[in-house]
């Protein structure tokens, strides 16, 4: 059988089979039970695992964060849904203060996960949009995995609610129901913190994850065409722990580099992947590196706003192009 | 709902007024001894923490629980080995009665390498937590109030999904009922029916702010209507009511009736830690909660009249004490301090990884992090602390 099925569908597989394969693990969050949550993510969890381990919470996200912790120092592997993740910023506090420190500071296991619709592209506004990322990459103690491909979905779910940390998965809503993918047979578990060549090439290196890999594989197909440029894309998958060979090696191989993401531009990621690259491949450039990123604006509604301020294909090209002839 | 909300209230009531028997009233003559013991050894105990702090052997702040002995020990006293309690800065008692020991906790403050926390915490920031047969069940706070009561929701909710004969108990200060994470643990808590006992100690000042700028609420149970759930309220300076009313609560939550409230009415003495002049409060007020209400000089008067013990038992109390946390305080004076090195290991589950490429190709070749680890951090080199620290290990 070569089914495909969607990057959303691919998440819930993973919840299903994890669910199976451990008791301890249960879901917890808003409208996830009978209305399977307001992606659908969930759906269908309830009728099968009842509400034990499907648990309709209060809207309440440092209530359902900081239960999961207590629950995952019991030993227990909770899986928490944040509705959108732009509403993760209500339990920063006790993510970063309490659940990234707690095994450093008190010994204390916190394998639980906090997953998430996160992006824009989506008309979705300023609190349906966002990519809160760089704030917890900051964050010791705390893993960040944001897949762009329905296997890597699936694979990364498995991996982190195995994970014995707390991990913050990053689900594209642009590519739920956009992208699909045919799951590997068996356990199919993707290891968190290694990058994936998502297109081989020689002359211009994309650093990239999430939506924006297909911006840049997009872009690569367009350079090649018109321009005859081999682009090679990173998709990073996990963005802590950063799989630093695999910059490495696509910087020794091309000495070009962009980095993209959707994310805003000031304290992005984009931002530590060039100074780590600055500082020890400086000598392997033959150009500065680059950063195509959203405007450091709120995400606006209009189609014809949020177009300009996240970053679109022909961006891609032309920062590529530039990066070619310098 | 109406119906609903006044028997709740009524509940209320009937902690507040008492009436019948009391759970103290089963207590052992050696059980209120022991509530003795250990309100003496955590008065002992921070009046030896006083002294160190003043020899600079204390590392950060000291935070005293003077006044609320009993508020702390009677209410834990109420617990299990097997159930879990969460701790505020001012239950050293609590942790004593849990199992915590006096050289873990002199240790802690001192920042020794072989403390519980490894000097990588502070004062009584640790905890002892898992599996119930190996281990005292109590959980290391954090400084930001609230937070622990969403994650003890969340220890409570593990015992329910398991169907453990567990239960939970998180204290809280009146400033503490301020935040978001109080209302929204307690709340998810309630609505869960988690066996979680919410303390409030009422002491009157949070940090330098008074009860009265911290809530518009008279009493802090009266919250607990609000939640749809038990309230408790008790004088938190008789270590035996704090106990009744705090076993009422544990009882009522291991019978499975779900999250339950206390409030107890104490005073706190010193300032938020020993740096604290306690300039804002009104004169004579401290002085009036000593002479009238200390919570120990209340029990040994209890103890002699009404309960019939003799003042050389008291004596021999005050002795095991006192030799106890001699014997404690030169063990932890002995202990030395932890390897910088240290500091790198233990914030993920996984085993520590090869160096990063980007400091092994980049910019770490200037400096080894052993060089720079036994230089130490230059700035702080004239400071008192340090200088005391260095002398004693060269001692």
């Amino acid at each position: 059988m070569t089914t495909e099925i969607t990057y959303l569908e691919a998440i819930r597989e993973a919840l299903f089979e994890e669910m199976a394969r451990d008791e301890n693990v249960f879901c917890l969050g808003e409208d996830i039970g009978a209305f399977g949550g307001a992606f659908k993510v969930t759906e269908g969890l309830l009728a099968k695992y009842g509400e034990a381990r499907v648990i309709d919470t209060p809207i309440s996200e440092i209530g359902i964060v900081g239960a999961a912790a207590g629950a995952a120092h019991m030993g227990m592997r909770p899986v928490v849904e944040m509705q959108f993740i732009d509403f993760i910023a209500n339990a920063y506090d006790i993510l970063t203060n309490y659940v990234a420190t707690a095994r450093y500071r008190a010994f204390l296991p916190c394998p639980m996960v906090v997953r998430g619709p996160s992006g824009g592209y989506v008309r979705g506004g300023p609190f349906h949009s966002q990519n809160p990322e760089a704030g917890f990459i900051h964050t010791p103690g705390l893993k960040v995995v944001y897949p762009s491909t329905a296997e890597d979905a699936k694979g990364l779910m498995k991996a982190a609610i195995r994970d014995d940390d707390c991990v913050l998965f990053f689900e594209h809503k642009y590519l739920y129901r956009r992208i699909k993918g045919v799951m590997p047979a068996g356990d199919h578990v993707v290891p968190i913190g290694k990058a994936r060549v998502a297109r081989e090439g020689t002359d211009v290196s994309i650093i990239t994850y999430a939506a924006a890999t297909w911006k840049a594989l997009e872009a690569a197909e367009q350079l090649q065409a018109e321009d005859g440029l081999s682009v090679e894309v990173i998709d990073l998958r996990t963005l802590a722990p950063l799989d630093d060979e695999a910059i490495v090696a696509t910087v020794k191989k091309t000495n070009r580099v962009l980095v993209l993401h959707e994310d805003t531009r000031t304290g992005g990621i984009a931002g530590e992947i060039t100074a780590r690259i600055s500082e020890t491949c400086f000598e392997w450039l033959d150009a500065p590196v680059l950063r195509v990123t959203a405007h450091d604006i709120p995400l606006p509604y209009a189609p014809q706003l949020e177009d300009f301020v996240l970053p679109q294909t022909p961006d891609v090209v032309r920062a590529v192009r530039r990066l070619a002839a310098y | 709902m109406a119906a609903r909300a006044s028997s709740i209230a009524r509940r209320v009531k009937d902690a507040v007024t008492g009436g019948g028997a009391r759970p103290s009233d089963a207590l052992s003559r050696e059980a209120k001894l022991e509530l003795y013991y250990w309100m003496r050894l955590t008065r002992t105990l921070e009046e030896r923490l006083v002294a160190l702090y003043r020899q600079t052997k204390v590392v950060g702040g000291l935070f005293r629980s003077l006044g609320q002995e009993a508020d702390a020990v009677g209410s834990c006293f109420a617990l299990e080995r097997r159930d879990v309690m969460s701790p505020l800065i001012r239950n050293l008692g609590s942790m004593l009665v849990k199992g915590a020991t006096p050289v873990e906790v002199l240790k802690q403050y001192m920042a020794k390498g072989d403390s519980p926390t490894r000097g990588r915490e502070l004062n009584i920031h640790f905890g002892d937590v898992g599996d119930p047969a190996t281990t005292r069940g109590f959980l290391g706070q954090i400084s930001p109030l609230g937070d622990m009561v969403p994650v003890m929701a969340g220890v409570t909710l593990s015992f329910k999904m398991r169907g453990e004969d567990r239960v939970g108990l998180v204290y809280v200060g009146d400033g503490a009922t301020s935040t978001g994470a109080f209302h929204e643990g307690i709340n998810f808590a309630a609505v869960q029916r988690c066996p979680l006992v919410v303390v409030i100690e009422n002491n009157h000042y949070a940090y330098s702010t008074p009860t009265e700028k911290q809530t518009l609420a008279k009493q802090f149970i009266d919250k607990a209507i609000g939640y749809g759930i038990p309230g408790y309220q008790a004088d938190g300076n008789d270590v035996l009511a704090t106990y009744d009313a705090t076993k009422q609560a544990v009882d009522a939550a291991r019978r499975g009736e779900g999250t339950q409230l206390v409030e107890l009415l104490t005073y706190r003495r010193k300032g938020h830690a020993e740096h604290d002049n306690q300039s804002y409060v009104p004169a004579g007020e401290i002085e009036r909660w000593a002479a009238e209400n200390d919570p120990i000089d209340r029990y040994v008067a209890r103890l002699t009249t009404e309960l019939g013990f003799d003042a050389s038992e008291l004596a021999a109390v005050d002795d095991r004490v006192r030799a106890e946390v001699d014997a404690a305080t030169d063990e932890a004076e002995a202990s030395g301090f932890p390897e910088a090195l240290d500091a790198l290991v233990g914030v993920y589950a996984d085993p520590p990884r090869e160096r990063p490429l980007w400091f092994r190709e980049g910019v770490e070749g200037a400096v080894a992090p052993s060089e720079r680890a036994a230089d130490g951090w230059g700035v702080f080199k004239a400071d008192a602390k340090t200088e005391s620290r260095v002398s004693q290990e060269d001692a």
